[in-house]
């Protein structure tokens, strides 16, 4: 498996009027081929920003990049994808990484059909005309389970319901074979039955096509059943990177300790959930110190003084805390019983 | 083969069937189709047409030329009038001509200003629009400020200045209206691409790869038609008022042309005794006008896709 993206301390802020927040405080993250790497983290953690940030969608002013690397590997040739080109990135956006939006309602043009939407990229990339394309995306729509594509291509998004127009998005997404596919909360819009219909499609799309996919979600149970990865994502930095089966079994950083245990457990009998006190920190501050520590169950004086390090704590097992936080955890439960 | 056929059509219904199919005979029924289902739009729809045919083959449906006088049968009532006559259905004005007549040509002064004057102000007023609203920052605010300065000044007012100076004609009235009409597209097209920049599907073209251009032309545009267009009639209509307004006040076209507004000027004069030398151009203009605003409701419903369907 060779590596698709690899990105490096990446930080965004953003220039607004009340102060400049500190969106992204140093992501890093690597994408291999073929794998799907889920990230999870709160509202407003920074997930869709990173993502926006590969395809330099972010609105500029306010957002900045103010360091950073994207690398990503393309045809055995390595591209920063946030400093190339206007043109350079268009080449790139929709051929090479599809995006799959959260809103498929909003982010599907109301006035256009849904076959010219799908045949946009297939023009712009693959150099089809417009008969070929046509037939293409018939095989597209079909190939993301919408019957009767051969018609449906001439009706408007409104006419979809939520899970087709999803499915459309999709259609959309993979129309030039990508070799990355990012999905934002695809599933978050939809019900549960259509979630579990769309997740099945993603993995039969992925089997078929060998793309990696990035899925952004807050549904840990999403994750478990799709990803091989997970990467935690804390006020715009990354706090646990690990396999699925190690993040669920072998949680090391507190929050997503604290993440799991806000889970409800099938099974399990009249236990009141937990939850994580405490509120995400004020980004407008720059962090000089653990942004969790306030809410952190086992923090010390350390914890609000200095930023924790990377640590590695397993194969591929990566957290941003302090070294002794296991000895920390381990007198903490100690103490408990 | 053709149980896929007919497969498809069970799942998707008819109109998206229909929809698919091209071709101008195939267009011209679905217009049809959707005018017969709102009658209001078919009123308006006809209405517009008969104007237009007055003012296309003026000289054909005109009884008599309309620059014509004749002092002996000057003043003759309408054609029910005790002593009208039949020869002159609306009547004759203080110089003989025929009301009639003057109606029928004086449908061209109104409808080429208004169409020209659109023309002007809509094609201007969106490109302007557009860079406004897409480009923002500093160039937006400078564009704002002019759009909302003129659009502080009473219009009429206005417009009556601008006329005088220029002096009567008919393509000055033409760059009056189009001109002075710019701010009210810029604004509207402005609102909508600002809303629009929000909107998801920019940032999906954009995440496929569109250039900026093909986001414009291929994404935005379409969006704006629906409402560049509902406008566009409402502007004419209010057009071919402000046109009349003009010509009353004798600053439109010169009076030896035959115009509504001009025949309302003269009619002034012999209101309370001869009112029909006034009320039958001033019917001519209410009747142009409901038309105009009918079909541009229509127009509004129709080029939405949202809408089209909407009304049973």
């Amino acid at each position: 498996m060779g590596k698709l993206l690899t990105v490096r301390d990446l930080v965004i802020k953003f220039y607004t009027f009340d102060g400049v927040i500190h969106a992204i405080n140093g992501m890093f993250f690597d994408l291999n081929e073929g794998e799907t790497l889920a990230i999870v983290g709160e509202s407003g953690s920074g997930k869709s920003v990173t993502m926006k940030s590969l395809l330099q969608l972010l609105p500029s002013p306010p957002a900045k990049i103010e360091s950073g690397n994207a690398y990503f590997y393309r045809n055995g040739e390595k591209v920063d994808l946030l400093y190339l080109s206007e043109s350079e990135i268009n080449k790139i956006r929709g051929k090479d990484i599809g995006f799959v939006f959260q809103d498929a309602l909003s982010a599907l043009n109301p006035v256009l059909s849904i076959g010219r939407q799908i045949t946009e990229s297939l023009e712009t990339h693959m150099e089809l005309d417009k008969k070929e394309a046509m037939e293409r995306a018939i095989e597209l729509l079909e190939s993301v389970g919408i019957t009767g594509a051969r018609q449906r291509l001439y009706a408007y998004p409104h006419q979809f319901s939520g899970g087709m127009r999803q499915r459309a998005m999709i259609a959309i997404a993979i129309a030039c074979s990508p070799k990355i596919v990012i999905a934002d909360e695809p599933t978050t819009a939809l019900d549960v039955t259509i979630q579990a219909q769309i997740l099945e499609l993603f993995k039969e799309i992925q089997k078929k096509m060998g793309m990696a996919i990035i899925w952004i979600t807050h549904d840990l149970g999403v994750v478990a059943r799709l990803a091989d990865r997970v990467m935690v994502m804390y006020a715009g930095q990354p706090v646990e990177v690990a396999p699925v089966e190690e993040l669920y079994e072998n949680p090391i950083h507190p929050y997503t300790i604290g993440l799991l245990e806000a889970l409800p457990k099938l099974g399990e009998k009249k236990k009141k959930l937990t939850s994580i006190e405490g509120t995400p920190p004020d980004m407008i501050e720059e962090p000089h110190f653990c942004q969790f520590a306030s809410r952190c169950k086992f923090a010390n004086e350390k914890c609000f003084k200095d930023n924790p390090p990377i640590i590695s704590v397993g194969t591929d097992h990566y957290v941003r805390c302090f070294e002794d936080i296991k000895e920390r955890i381990k007198v903490q439960k100690v103490k408990t019983v | 083969m053709d149980d896929k056929k007919a497969n498809n059509k069970n799942v998707t219904g008819l109109m998206i069937d229909e929809e698919k199919k091209k071709g101008l005979f195939y267009f011209l029924y679905y217009v049809g189709r959707l005018l017969w289902k709102d009658k209001t739009g078919l009123v308006g729809l006809l209405i517009f047409l008969s104007v237009i045919i007055s003012a296309v083959f003026s000289p054909y449906l005109a009884p008599y030329d309309p620059l014509k006088q004749n002092l002996k049968i000057s003043k003759t009532p309408p054609a029910w009038y005790k002593n009208g006559s039949i020869h002159h259905i609306f009547g004759t004005d203080d110089l003989g001509r025929d009301i009639f007549s003057r109606i029928i040509y004086g449908s061209r002064v109104s409808l080429t200003v208004g169409f020209f004057g659109v023309l002007i102000a809509s094609s201007l007023g969106m490109i302007i629009g557009l860079v406004s609203g897409y480009v923002g920052g500093k160039l937006d605010s400078v564009i704002m400020g002019v759009v909302n300065l003129i659009l502080a000044l009473p219009y009429l007012v206005f417009v009556v200045f601008i006329a005088a100076i220029l002096g009567r004609s008919l393509l000055n009235v033409i760059l009056i209206f189009g001109f002075t009409d710019i701010p009210i597209f810029v604004r509207v097209t402005r609102g909508e691409v600002m809303k629009m920049r929000e909107e998801g599907f920019i940032e999906a073209a954009q995440s496929v790869g569109a250039t900026t251009s093909r986001i414009l032309f291929k994404h935005i545009i379409p969006n704006l038609i629906g409402p560049i267009v509902t406008l566009a009639t409402f502007e004419m209509s209010a057009m071919i008022f402000y046109e009349s307004g003009l010509g009353f006040l004798g600053l439109s076209v010169p009076p030896s042309v035959p115009s509504w507004g001009n025949m309302l000027s003269v009619g002034r004069q012999y209101l309370t005794i001869y009112p029909w030398i006034a009320a039958y151009p001033g019917l001519a203009i209410v009747y142009t006008g409901l038309g105009i605003n009918l079909l541009g409701d229509w127009l509004r419903d129709v080029l939405d896709p949202r809408l089209r369907r909407a009304k049973k």
